[in-house]
């Protein structure tokens, strides 16, 4: 379960992010939505550590992030897949995958490897195990991002944007994987544009305004004329996203 | 408009002669060809100087290009360039990641290291080195309890050579560490962010995706370093270190066939330059060439470096 608590995010005088409260439970799909700007990648990186928190708390299996043990363990729990994948160049798309597996995990190489191709294989790359990221397409990046987050077993994904660099094909490709863990039952903290596919995988949406959480509710609740759609802003956000 | 276009199309005659006058193309050559003439001029006199003027001793010079102690010192010189090199790029390394880490304690020591070593003249560093026995008698290891372990005069282990080795060392790892910082400060920060989401310890974070990545950008300036190190340690003759100029220098003390002797030292210098200007282009070609390749060498250049295992998928 990932809890956060009342959790505040200055950067210099701005602040981003203001008392934020949620809980992920196990099994969970929940989608962030918000314009840009609004805080949901510092949110994010709050959450796997990569910012500190100006205040409130965030545990995941109740490990708080903040103490250095339990951000240890909190990022052996969860992975992340970023929005420009962040593959490592020098290294082939199979090297990407088992690098942390190896180093974190210390899984024998050739049992990471294995798994390697195994999630390869799932995100239909089987033949690519080799290549270096230069070589492959946007779609194949990210996918091989998702491998490599998947690696790690972790018990929850935190996905920032990860199809708002690529093309509408490519963007196709990598939500049928994501819909597909999603059905598998994997955990996932979503932050996307996808408005529309937000609404068939996720269990729960958020909506976040100028770093305030406004809505937390069941996704049907959530596009109903009476639930979110009753909200002015949240009204606006969607009717502008269906027509971009 | 049928007025506008005719006078766009035929422009007035003073127009005319105008544009014509200023496309005077020969006038820009005049500058090119007294420029060349000079230079023809210039190179004759210059040769004719070399060949005709006896003070330069060519035969002298090609009889003492491959003396044994000329030998010898070049042998000194590049063991010199090599080491120093070497030790370089270890502690350079080390201060530029203390220079890029989060403890600031580290930072400012990095900063201060670099600060001394850079603006301190390479020659006084040198000779400082050399007189340490001024400034520490011995060093000494003394255990409380147990007593003395070793102790050692200083001026039995600062040689003349290790004093070269030592002061040099250091100086020009104040220069690679700057080199070797712009490198890692090159790696997209997207890099090091996706291996710590994942739980990557720093340490393995900076080996095995930050450092092999900065190699790219360390490659060249560290070719121009060498190159620049080579030349430099020809200063060690200040301290007696038989280095070539050195030995060169003790040969005409004696004979005074001093031009020629320093003909015999550039020739070498010039023939080991060209040679490592000759690698540094294909090292540089090979690590600017399709980013898979370089970077696999990359990794293997680091693995060999660093001893980590090269095994399994690596192409
Ligand atoms: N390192 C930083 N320093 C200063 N301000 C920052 C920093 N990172 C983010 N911000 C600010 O925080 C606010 C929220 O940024 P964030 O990236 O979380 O938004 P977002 O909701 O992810 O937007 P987008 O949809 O465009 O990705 C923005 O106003 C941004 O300028
Ligand atoms: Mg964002």
């Amino acid at each position: 379960m990932i809890v956060i608590e009342n959790v505040e995010k200055r950067f210099g005088e701005t602040t981003v992010l203001k008392r934020i409260n949620l809980t992920i439970e196990p099994g969970e799909v929940v989608t962030i939505l918000g314009s840009s700007g609004s805080g949901k990648s510092t949110l994010i990186r709050c959450i796997n550590g990569l910012e500190a928190l100006s205040g409130g708390r965030i545990t995941v299996d109740g490990n708080d992030v903040s103490t250095k043990a339990g951000l240890a363990t909190a990022r052996r729990r969860s992975a992340t897949v970023f929005q420009l994948f962040n593959l490592y160049p020098h290294m082939t798309a199979l090297e990407n995958i088992t690098l942390a597996p190896i180093n974190v995990l210390k899984k024998p190489r050739a049992e990471a490897e294995a798994r390697a191709r195994e999630l390869l294989k799932l995100v239909g790359l089987a033949d690519l195990a080799t290549a270096y990221p230069q070589r492959l397409s946007g779609g194949q990046r990210q996918r091989v991002g998702i491998c490599r987050a998947l690696a790690m077993d972790p018990r929850y994904l935190l996905l920032d944007e990860v199809t708002s660099a690529l093309d509408p094909e490519m963007t196709g490709e990598v939500l049928d994987i994501l819909a597909e863990l999603a059905r598998g039952g994997t955990t996932m903290l979503f932050v996307t544009h996808e408005v529309e596919f937000a609404r068939r995988i996720s269990s729960r949406i958020v909506f976040l305004e100028q770093g305030e959480l406004i809505v937390d509710m069941p996704t049907e609740r959530f596009f109903a004329e009476d639930g979110g759609f009753a909200v002015p802003r949240i009204r606006q956000f969607l009717t502008k996203m269906k027509k971009d | 408009m049928s007025k506008v276009d005719t006078s766009k199309a035929r422009p007035q005659p003073s127009v005319v002669e105008e544009v014509d006058r200023l496309v005077v193309v020969p006038r820009r050559n005049y500058g090119i060809w007294i420029g060349t003439a000079f230079t023809l001029v210039l190179s004759y006199f210059i040769l004719r100087a070399f060949a005709v003027n006896p003070a330069f001793g060519w035969e002298t010079a090609a009889g003492y290009l491959f003396h044994p102690s000329i030998m010898s010192g070049l042998m000194t010189t590049l063991v010199l360039t090599v080491v120093i090199m070497f030790l370089a790029i270890i502690i350079g390394t080390i201060v530029a990641v203390m220079r890029v880490s989060p403890s600031p304690v580290l930072r400012s020591f990095a900063g201060a290291y670099v600060w001394f070593f850079r603006g301190v003249p390479a020659l006084i560093q040198l000779i400082f080195w050399f007189n340490l026995a001024l400034l520490v008698r011995e060093f000494s290891l003394t255990l409380p309890f147990v007593g003395e372990i070793f102790s050692i005069r200083t001026n039995d282990f600062m040689t003349p050579f290790f004093s070269a080795v030592v002061a040099l060392s250091l100086c020009e790892a104040g220069y690679m560490a700057e080199i070797i910082r712009a490198g890692i400060k090159s790696v997209p920060t997207g890099q090091s962010e996706a291996a710590s989401a994942l739980g990557m310890p720093y340490r393995n974070i900076l080996k095995r995706i930050v450092l092999p990545q900065a190699m790219r950008f360390v490659v060249p300036p560290t070719g121009n370093e060498a190159i620049n190190l080579l030349k430099l340690t020809s200063l060690v003759t200040f301290i007696a270190v038989d280095d070539l100029f050195y030995s060169a220098q003790s040969i005409y003390a004696r004979t005074f066939e001093t031009i020629p002797l320093l003909i015999v030292v550039a020739v070498w210098y010039l023939a080991v330059v060209s040679i490592m200007s000759v690698g540094q282009h294909f090292l540089e070609r090979h690590f600017g060439r399709s980013e898979t390749r370089s970077q696999s060498l990359t990794t293997r250049f680091l693995r060999n470096a660093f001893g980590t295992r090269a095994k399994g998928a690596a192409t």
